[in-house]
């Protein structure tokens, strides 16, 4: 049987994520979202709960240290306020906290995927080719110099010495003679060779603003970092779009503001093109993202791009990710328009609106949650 | 269901070996039970206070949820636990490696010592494993009976109120109480000639539990209530808790509720008074133990990378094992060389000073004396020196709002021991007290912060009465400091005001 507090667990988790115990909501820190801080190095936030107490106050009140340093010096980081001495044992109600966490980006997947429960995706069963991998796992007595591994060279000599009574405890002299050598050595794997590609498009006219697009590029770095750790081979491509639409880089994909208005055809058109000429349906998983705040010029182009939608881009995606960032100029009729055509039933697209920073892993949860 | 188990072979020759230098060095402890547990174990012991069965409580679900991810990304790892009981029960991590436990049994000693001497701790109940896994059994029974949603929401309310506690309380035996009482009843009944009632009842109906006996005191004290004009609860009470048990509009279940979380929290009150000492002492105790007997020569690396692990300095904060540790050498090196008193203090040459050494020889014997009588408070005001905070570099630091950042403030003595003392005051909570039960007459409660130069968090203070509010059920108000203005928060179920 599992211990009790597994269950404590479980009902902290459900109050978390708000599905018992509503009065306690507004005590939730939520914190469930990892932040990129730096490169190697990402702060997760843990959810907590505060139980409101009577408390001091004054966060700028300042506190006691210990270390080099004169008077005027900077205090490294921030001050914990529930690190003073006699408080914080356990049990103690300590807050929000943070944990600074360096990890790699595949680790960092995993979390992601467990924190959402993401499903991993099959992918698409004749676009998957084998392919013969070799991996430094394994050691050999044969090999170049440059893959020889000293250590195990080392131990193989001391065990001969001692086997053969050469070895003298008092001088510890380990000589590694020819046949004592090892080497890194190659063993081979068959793995699934598979692609992908995301292509992004992006609506930067003049209602979308740095937030939304702060908005986008975050919940396009958690895509990316998820579809990476489930595809052999990534690429991207970025498209923006007004009136008219062109491909760019990443740098200037999340930089770029333009006034004018809003043809959303033009962005389909040109990502029905790149998949055409770059991409064969056969060999590649195709994941293409549309964000932007739901405005369209006009009734016509919409019913452009639910034709491209449906003839050509549909067909060749395995999904397509359509994300409406609010806006408080923008009229989210896009969506609308997409949700009475296809409602829910149209596999292949994924709709998803997202209101705020606080959205964002939601968002991510639907989109890539089906495991397609 | 056992997830540890006891030490056996190699460790349990390792336990007798660092037992026998502690006896050596003449630490007096309970007897020492270790054992040995993965780390799964230890994160659920330590989100539960370090007590294997606890009450059924989201909370605890939230610190195991922290420590574990702590653990899973490699952030934190807790060597040890262990608990002020009799006997004194100590987990050890299995994955520890050899000199890691050598360390955590000698640290443990300490604790241990720390425990069974020091006063503060001198009336907490050592059966406590017991009484912390019934009190599990009750609170249990009562969610069967009136819901689990319903017990824990309580629950909820009284947590908000858990850090009010008496710190005098400590120190109330029941036999002290009973004298107490005796005194009052005497008194009450020469005051009655006089026609003059006296109220007895903060003094008198201090017990922790609601018994049957003492519901039938409560309806009498109910009775002459609703004669008394004003409720007689003038008296100036920091235990709120034990104020609520006894006056709140509340049901029996619900008092046994405040009565088991009150019950815990002053159980840990000593260690939340003493834990710059506590560690201290531990620290010292592993130090000397390892580096005078127990360590080999080829751990000497080992060990010293996990001590000064322990001993880091932040600039953000004070280390309790690290000032705790130096200050108690600093205490064992000045009572050595008899560096104190008239003549020491008085005398103006730095080097004669430096150079003082009457070989008084009563170091130990001076530090086993202060884990025995001291807290925090009264070892950091007794024992800080200006020479030990400038060896030790520390400083005061404050927010600077010019550029938005803390900024070193000063390195002043004085200053220094100020500001640690204040953040000690009240183990680092506010003092607030029950100031009426009756105030304006309306059997309002009203709650007055002894302010000390620091507001209250506003928002915090809303929520906490709104939760008090939902125990007392009449209106609550809390008289406090606000940006230099007496101010009193009222709560009325409905809307919350300050008035002025």
């Amino acid at each position: 049987m599992d211990h009790p507090i597994k269950r404590d667990h479980a009902r902290f988790r459900k109050i978390v994520k708000g599905k018992i115990r509503d009065n306690l909501r507004k005590y939730v820190s939520q914190g469930n979202q990892i932040i990129p801080k730096g490169t190697d190095k990402f702060t997760v936030p843990m959810p907590s709960i505060d139980i409101p107490r009577f408390r001091f106050g004054d966060k700028s009140q300042g506190g006691l240290g210990q270390g080099q340093g004169q008077p005027g010096d900077p205090v490294d980081g921030q001050q914990d306020p529930n690190g003073q001495p006699g408080q914080g044992e356990a049990g103690e109600g300590e807050g929000k906290k943070e944990l600074d966490v360096e990890l790699s980006l595949d680790e960092l997947a995993r979390i992601l995927g467990e924190e959402l429960e993401l499903p991993n995706i099959e992918p698409k069963g004749k676009k998957s080719l084998q392919s013969v991998v070799d991996r430094y796992t394994n050691i050999g007595t044969t090999g170049p110099d440059s893959l020889r591994h000293l250590r195990r060279t080392y131990k193989q000599a001391l065990k001969r010495q001692i086997a053969m009574d050469s070895y003298d405890p008092e001088n510890p002299a380990v000589i590694p003679i020819r046949r004592d050598f090892r080497y890194r050595s190659a063993d081979t794997k068959v793995e699934m060779q598979n692609a992908a590609v995301v292509i992004y498009m992006m609506d930067v006219s003049g209602s979308m603003g740095d937030e939304q697009k702060e908005i986008v590029r975050t919940e396009s770095f958690w895509i990316n970092l998820w579809l990476k750790s489930q595809y052999k081979d990534i690429e991207i491509r970025y498209i923006i779009h007004d009136a008219t639409a062109k491909e760019v880089d990443e740098q200037t994909f999340f930089r770029t503001r333009e006034s004018g208005g809003t043809l959303i055809s033009s962005a389909y058109n040109l990502c029905k093109e790149i998949i055409e000429k770059d991409y064969n349906p056969n060999e590649w998983n195709i994941y293409p993202f549309h964000f932007s705040d739901g405005d369209n010029w006009s009734a016509d182009d919409t019913k452009l791009c639910l034709d491209l939608l449906d003839n050509v881009i549909l067909p060749v995606s395995n999904v397509f990710c359509y994300g409406q960032v609010e806006s408080r100029y923008g009229s989210g009729q896009f969506y609308k328009d997409l949700t009475s055509k296809y409602g829910s039933g149209e596999e292949k697209l994924i709709l998803s609106k997202i209101k705020n920073k606080e959205g964002i892993l939601d968002s991510i949860k639907e989109f890539l949650g089906k495991g397609k | 269901m056992n997830r540890s188990k006891p030490i056996t072979g190699e460790l349990l020759a390792l336990k007798n070996q660092i037992e026998g230098y502690a006896i050596e060095y003449g630490l007096d402890f309970f007897p020492q039970i270790f054992e040995v547990c993965d780390y799964d174990t230890i994160n659920i012991l330590a989100a539960q206070g370090g007590f294997p069965s606890r009450y059924p409580h989201w909370k605890f679900g939230m610190d195991y949820d922290q420590l574990s991810k702590g653990y899973t990304y490699g952030l934190q790892k807790i060597y040890e636990m262990v608990i002020n009981t009799d006997p004194c029960y100590a987990y050890l991590l299995q994955a520890n490696n050899w000199v890691d436990q050598k360390i955590v049994m000698a640290h443990v000693y300490g604790h241990n010592d720390f425990f069974k001497n020091n006063a503060w701790f001198s009336n907490t109940n050592r059966k406590m494993m017991d009484v912390m896994a019934n009190h599990g059994t009750k609170i249990r029974r009562y969610m069967e009976k009136y819901g689990h949603d319903t017990v824990e929401n309580f629950i909820d309310k009284v947590l908000s109120l858990e850090n009010l506690l008496d710190i005098n309380e400590l120190f109330e035996t029941s036999s002290l109480k009973r004298h107490r009482k005796e005194q009052v009843e005497q008194q009450k009944f020469e005051n009655e000639d006089d026609g003059y009632m006296v109220d007895d009842r903060s003094a008198a109906l201090k017990s922790f539990m609601r018994t049957k006996a003492r519901q039938v005191k409560k309806d009498e004290v109910k009775k002459d209530e609703d004669f008394s004009a004003e409720l007689p609860l003038s008296q100036k009470n920091k235990d709120v808790l034990g104020f609520l048990i006894q006056y709140a509009p509340i049901e029996e279940w619900q008092a046994d509720i405040i009565g088991i979380l009150r019950e815990e929290a002053y159980y840990f009150l000593p260690q939340r008074l003493t834990k710059i000492m506590n560690e201290g002492w531990a620290s010292y105790w592993h130090s000397t133990i390892m580096t005078k007997k127990a360590l080999d020569a080829s751990e000497i690396v080992d060990f010293a990378d996990k001590h000064a692990g322990v001993m880091y300095m932040s600039k953000q904060n004070i280390n309790p094992y690290k000032v705790g540790i130096e200050l108690m050498r600093d205490i064992e090196y000045r009572w050595d060389r008899g560096m104190f008193g008239k003549d020491y203090n008085e005398c103006t040459d730095m080097s004669e000073k430096l150079r003082w050494d009457t070989k008084l020889g009563k170091g130990k014997e001076k530090i086993f004396e202060v884990r025995k009588s001291h807290n925090d408070i009264s070892f950091i005001d007794e024992f800080l020196t200006p020479d030990f905070c400038e060896r030790q570099q520390l400083f005061t630091y404050k927010y600077n709002p010019r550029n938005g950042r803390f900024e070193i403030d000063t390195k002043d003595f004085n200053a220094i021991k100020q500001k640690l003392l204040s953040q000690l005051t009240n183990f680092g909570q506010p003092i607030i007290e029950v100031e009426s039960g009756n105030y304006m007459n309306r059997k309002e409660l009203l709650l007055s912060h002894v302010h000390y130069g620091v507001d209250l968090d506003v928002g915090f203070a809303n929520e906490t009465l709104r939760n008090l509010f939902a125990i007392w059920r009449r209106p609550v108000n809390l008289k406090t400091r606000y940006e230099d203005k007496e101010v009193i928060f009222h709560f009325d179920g409905k809307d919350f005001r300050p008035q002025h």
